[in-house]
C-alpha cells in the first residue's frame, strides 16, 4: 500500500490515508495497479471541487476583472479569461499534466503521460480517479494564467497576450508546479503550499508586474479618470471567487476528510478578516468603506490562506487574514502609486503581496502552539520560515527572469500593445469587432 | 407660446410630472443629462484613486406651454423641483413660434 508522494500530501498525512485506505480496502472492490483504492467520498467532494476551482475563472475571475475595467473593454477581459480557459485545457491535456506531475527529476515530470496517455477509467491517483486528479490540477493551470490578464488590462494586443500565456504555462507555470507538488525539489525541500500560494498567486503576481512594466502604463494613467464600469459585476465576480475558493482550498487535500473541513473554515475566517481589515483601513483614510474595498480585501484574503489552508488552525487564519488585509490594501493603494507602476487591476498588489504574505505566514502558524496541525518532525519555526522564504524568492526570481524573456519573444512576434489610437477606442471594438454594451 | 427647458434633479422627477399634471400639462419630453453649476461635481475613490466627477446627472425637462400658462408652469416645476439645498437646477425659457402636431397637421395652441 502506498501513496504516490507526487501529491501535495504532507508526508504524515500520506502515511494516515494509507492507514485508513488500508481498512477500507477490506470492503472496497475497485483495485488500482498499486493497491490503493477508489474512495467514492474522496471522489465525490473532488469531482465537486473541479467544478468549483473552473468556476472561479469562468465566470468569477471573469466577472471580477470585467467590472474593474471601462466599459470599452469589459469584453476584452472576458474574451481572454475565456480564450486562456480553452488554451490551457488543451495544452494541459497535451504536455502540461505529463511535465507537471508525471514522474521525473528535480526539475521537471516526465513524457510519459503527453496526451494523457495510459489514464484509463481505472487509473487511480491516491483514493480518486487519476482522471479527476488531473482535471482538479488543470482548473489550477487555468486560473494562474488568467489571474495575469487584470495587470495587462486594457491594453494588450490578444495575439500576444495568447502567445505569452502558452509559453509562461509551458517554461513557468508547469516547471514551478512539478517543483512545489509534483515532487520536485521545492516539495522535497520541505516548502509548504497547500493550495498554491506560491505555484498560483505569488506566479501570477510577479508575471503581472513584469508585465504591467514591459507594456507600460495606459494612456493617459494616472491622470485621467478609469473607474470600473460596474462594481455590480466585480462584486458579483469577487463572491463567486470567495464560493469557488472552497474547491480551491478544501479539494486541495485531495479527499473528503478533516484536513479539508479545517482548510475550509481557515478560507473563511481569513477572507472575512482579511476584507474587513481592509475596509476599516479604507474608512479610517478616506471616510468611507467602498464596495470595490470589501471585494479586494476578500479577494486578498483568499489568496493568502491559500498556502495555509491545509496547515493552519482558525486563530492562525484569523492573523493571517488580518495581515493579508493590511498589505494588500498598503500595495494595491500605496505601493503602486509611489512607484508609478500600471497594474490595472492590482495584480500584484492582491494576488503577488497576499501570496507572499500567505507563504511566510503559514511557516509560523503551522506550528501547533499556534492551533495548526503541527511542524515536521525535527523543524524549528525558525527553519520552516526560511523554507518559505526561499520558495518565495525562488519563484519571484524565476518568475521575472522568465516572464521578461518571454514578454520580449511576443514582443518581437506580434507586439505587446495595441496602438496608441486602438487604447482609445476601447479593445471590444479593436480586438474582437464586438461591444459589449449595445444599448 | 413658451418652451420651457427644465434641469433638475434626478429624483424630483417624479414630483415635477405630477405637479405639472396637476395643471392640466398633458405633455413633455424628458432626458437624462450631465452637467454642473455652483454645485460643482463630487470625487470617487477606487482603491486609492480618487477621480474628481465633474458632470452629475441631472434630468432635462421639455414642456411646451400656452402663453397664459407659462406662470403656473414655473410655479409648479420650481415648487415640486425645490430642495433647498445647492443644486436645484435651472429654468429655462425661450419663445416658441410654432407647434405642429405629426397626426392631425393641428398647429400652435391646438396642438399643445
Amino acid at each position: 500500500m502506498m501513496v504516490r508522494t507526487t501529491h501535495k500530501f504532507k508526508a504524515v498525512r500520506s502515511s494516515l490515508l494509507c492507514v485508513v485506505a488500508a481498512l477500507l480496502s477490506v470492503m472496497n472492490t475497485a483495485m488500482a495497479q498499486d493497491g490503493s483504492q477508489l474512495d467514492s467520498g474522496d471522489t465525490a467532494w473532488m469531482l465537486t471541487s473541479t467544478a468549483l476551482v473552473l468556476f472561479m475563472t469562468i465566470p468569477g475571475l471573469s466577472l471580477f476583472y470585467a467590472g474593474m475595467v471601462r466599459s470599452k473593454n469589459a469584453l476584452s477581459v472576458m474574451m481572454q479569461c475565456f480564450a486562456i480557459t480553452c488554451l490551457m485545457t488543451l495544452l494541459w491535456f497535451v504536455y502540461g499534466y505529463s511535465l507537471a506531475f508525471d514522474e521525473g527529476g528535480q526539475w521537471i515530470g516526465g513524457f510519459g503521460k503527453l496526451f494523457m496517455k495510459g489514464i484509463t477509467v481505472d487509473s487511480l491517483s491516491g483514493t480518486i480517479p487519476e482522471t479527476v486528479f488531473s482535471t482538479f490540477q488543470m482548473t489550477f493551470a487555468i486560473i494562474t494564467p488568467a489571474l495575469i490578464v487584470g495587470a495587462f488590462a486594457e491594453r494588450m494586443r490578444f495575439s500576444a497576450m495568447l502567445l505569452f500565456m502558452g509559453m509562461w504555462f509551458t517554461l513557468v507555470y508547469a516547471p514551478i508546479a512539478h517543483w512545489v507538488w509534483g515532487g520536485g525539489w521545492l516539495g522535497e525541500m520541505g516548502v509548504l503550499d497547500f493550495a498554491g500560494g506560491t505555484v498560483v498567486h505569488i506566479n501570477a503576481g510577479i508575471a503581472g508586474l513584469v508585465a504591467c512594466i514591459m507594456l507600460g502604463k495606459r494612456k493617459g494613467y494616472p491622470g485621467t479618470a478609469m473607474p470600473p464600469h460596474s462594481l455590480v459585476l466585480t462584486l458579483v465576480g469577487a463572491a463567486m471567487l470567495w464560493v469557488g475558493w472552497f474547491g480551491f482550498n478544501a479539494g486541495s487535500e485531495l479527499a473528503a476528510d478533516g484536513v479539508a473541513g479545517m482548510a475550509m473554515i481557515v478560507t473563511q475566517i481569513a477572507t472575512a478578516a482579511a476584507a474587513m481589515t481592509w475596509v476599516f483601513m479604507e474608512w479610517r483614510a478616506h471616510g468611507k468603506p467602498s464596495a470595490l474595498g470589501i471585494a479586494s480585501g476578500a479577494v486578498g484574503g483568499l489568496v493568502a490562506v491559500t498556502p495555509a489552508s491545509g496547515f493552519v488552525g482558525p486563530m492562525g487564519a484569523l492573523f493571517i487574514g488580518i495581515t493579508a488585509g493590511i498589505c494588500c490594501y498598503l500595495a494595491s493603494v500605496k505601493l503602486k502609486r509611489a512607484f508609478g507602476y500600471d497594474d490595472s487591476l492590482d495584480v500584484f498588489g492582491v494576488h503577488g503581496v497576499g501570496g507572499i504574505v500567505g507563504a511566510i505566514l503559514t511557516g509560523v502558524f503551522v506550528d501547533s502552539t499556534f492551533g495548526g496541525a503541527g511542524l515536521a518532525e525535527g523543524v524549528s519555526m525558525g527553519s520552516q520560515v526560511f523554507k518559505q522564504l526561499v520558495g518565495v524568492v525562488v519563484t519571484v526570481v524565476y518568475g521575472v527572469v522568465l516572464s521578461f524573456v518571454l514578454l520580449k519573444i511576443a514582443d518581437a512576434v506580434f507586439g505587446l500593445r495595441v496602438d496608441i489610437d486602438e487604447e482609445t477606442e476601447g479593445l471590444d471594438i479593436v480586438s474582437h469587432d464586438e461591444r459589449s454594451y449595445n444599448i | 407660446m413658451k418652451l420651457v427647458i427644465a434641469i433638475i434633479k434626478p429624483f424630483k422627477l417624479d414630483d415635477v410630472r405630477d405637479a405639472l399634471s396637476d395643471i392640466g400639462i398633458r405633455g413633455m419630453t424628458v432626458t437624462e443629462v450631465k452637467g454642473f453649476g455652483r454645485q460643482k461635481g463630487h470625487t470617487e475613490l477606487y482603491r486609492g484613486a480618487e477621480y474628481a466627477v465633474d458632470f452629475l446627472p441631472k434630468i432635462k425637462l421639455e414642456v411646451a406651454v400656452e402663453q397664459q400658462m407659462l406662470d403656473r408652469v414655473v410655479e409648479a416645476i420650481t415648487s415640486a423641483a425645490k430642495t433647498d439645498k445647492i443644486g436645484d437646477g435651472k429654468l429655462f425659457i425661450l419663445s416658441l413660434e410654432q407647434v405642429i402636431r405629426i397626426r392631425t397637421g393641428e398647429t400652435d395652441e391646438d396642438a399643445l
